[in-house]
């Protein structure tokens, strides 16, 4: 015999609890969106890097084509 | 576990990045350097026109990085990036719709995750607020147009998020068919409303002012003093290319995201689900 108890139905093989899971849930989604915001937004209508435009520039096609607006 | 997932989700979605990249560099930066060369032959016109009127011409602004750069590398940075983004959130969705989503396997949960994301992210939103190559947009509207856009993201992530919620509570009552497309349903009445609701970008009011009664952004032929035309205004080839070409490079990329995660996630999750009491394999 195995030592697994089978899940109550057999569409749940793994439920993940977000609150004992939450330091890796909530670190992997806050580095996305630091991403999100370096890529798509930053130096265009906000700018944490005061009127300097490297970020901007440097990603700037990717920006105009993953749909962001630009200029 | 959630580790391991969301580790394998950012993997796959550098992955995804990098495909879509090389799609981009391919078919992507032609229309991109068309639509910059259109914009300086635009600045050109425009230049000779204030000069015959008089006016006091604008000057250009200068290059921070090469277009060489920006068409090979940046672009390359960019994509890759935001893949590895939309990866590491992908798997977050996916870690939390594991086991709570009705009797799915980790698989095809993978590829409708996968989906959601590219309908949230991207589709839903681009149908509102299309992307735009360079020399689309005003500068002194950069502001309004990213709130406008983000809003749209938002509020497609959510509804989709609420749909799957009203999908699965209908389930009892309507069975899995009708519900899901009550819940579909749903997700378009109400997206659709916000859709109404938001302006274009060639209403809001400094747009208005300036340009007159657009419904975007879009550079229109120049006129001169007689009226005629100087200049035309943007290339729809270019433009249809360059949209055509954005939405496959999102598809790509969400598609890659599902495909190469799909392998991996059934690979740490079913031993587990196939493994009954007894011993036995449950083959499916
Ligand atoms: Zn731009």
């Amino acid at each position: 015999m195995s030592s697994y108890s089978p899940p109550t139905s057999a569409a749940t093989p793994v439920v993940i609890t977000v609150s004992a899971s939450a330091r890796w849930l909530l670190g992997a989604a806050l580095f996305a969106l630091v991403l999100y915001y370096f890529i798509g937004l930053d130096q265009g209508a906000v700018s944490v890097f005061g009127s300097d435009t490297h970020v901007h520039e440097f990603v700037h096609d990717a920006r105009h084509f993953l749909g962001f607006p630009c200029h | 576990m959630e580790k391991k997932l969301i580790l394998r989700g950012a993997l796959a979605g550098a992955i995804a990045g990098l495909l879509s990249f090389l799609f981009a560099r391919i078919f992507a930066e032609p229309q991109i350097q068309a639509a910059i060369s259109y914009e300086s032959a635009r600045e050109a016109a425009q230049g000779a026109l204030d000069k015959a009127a008089g006016l006091p011409m604008s000057h250009g602004d200068h290059e921070v990085f090469s277009r060489a750069i920006q068409a090979n590398v940046g672009v390359g940075v960019g994509i890759i990036l935001f893949g590895t983004a939309m990866g590491a959130l992908f798997a977050v969705g996916y870690a939390i719709c594991l086991g709570r989503t009705g009797d799915v396997r980790p698989r095809s949960l993978a590829m409708l995750v996968a989906l959601a994301g590219f309908l949230g992210f991207y589709l839903v939103p681009s149908l509102k607020y299309p992307a735009n190559p360079p020399s689309i947009g005003h500068g002194e509207t950069i502001q309004q147009r990213t709130s406008l856009y983000l809003l749209m993201v938002l509020f497609s992530l959510m509804f989709l998020v609420a749909a799957v919620w009203l999908g699965q509570r209908l389930q009892d009552r309507l069975g899995n068919w009708n519900a899901a497309l009550a819940a579909g349903a749903a997700f378009v009445v109400a997206i659709g409303i916000v859709m109404l609701i938001l302006p274009s970008f060639g209403e809001l009011a400094s747009n208005r002012a300036s340009y007159g009664d657009l419904a975007t952004e879009t550079p229109q032929p120049l006129k001169g003093a007689d009226g005629a035309i100087a200049f035309p205004g943007f290339p729809a080839d270019t433009l249809y290319a360059f949209r055509v070409y954005s939405v496959a490079a999102q598809a790509i990329l969400w598609s890659a995201i599902g495909l190469i995660f799909a392998p991996m996630a059934d690979r740490l999750l079913e031993p587990a689900r196939d493994h009954r009491p007894g011993g036995e394999r449950v083959t499916r």
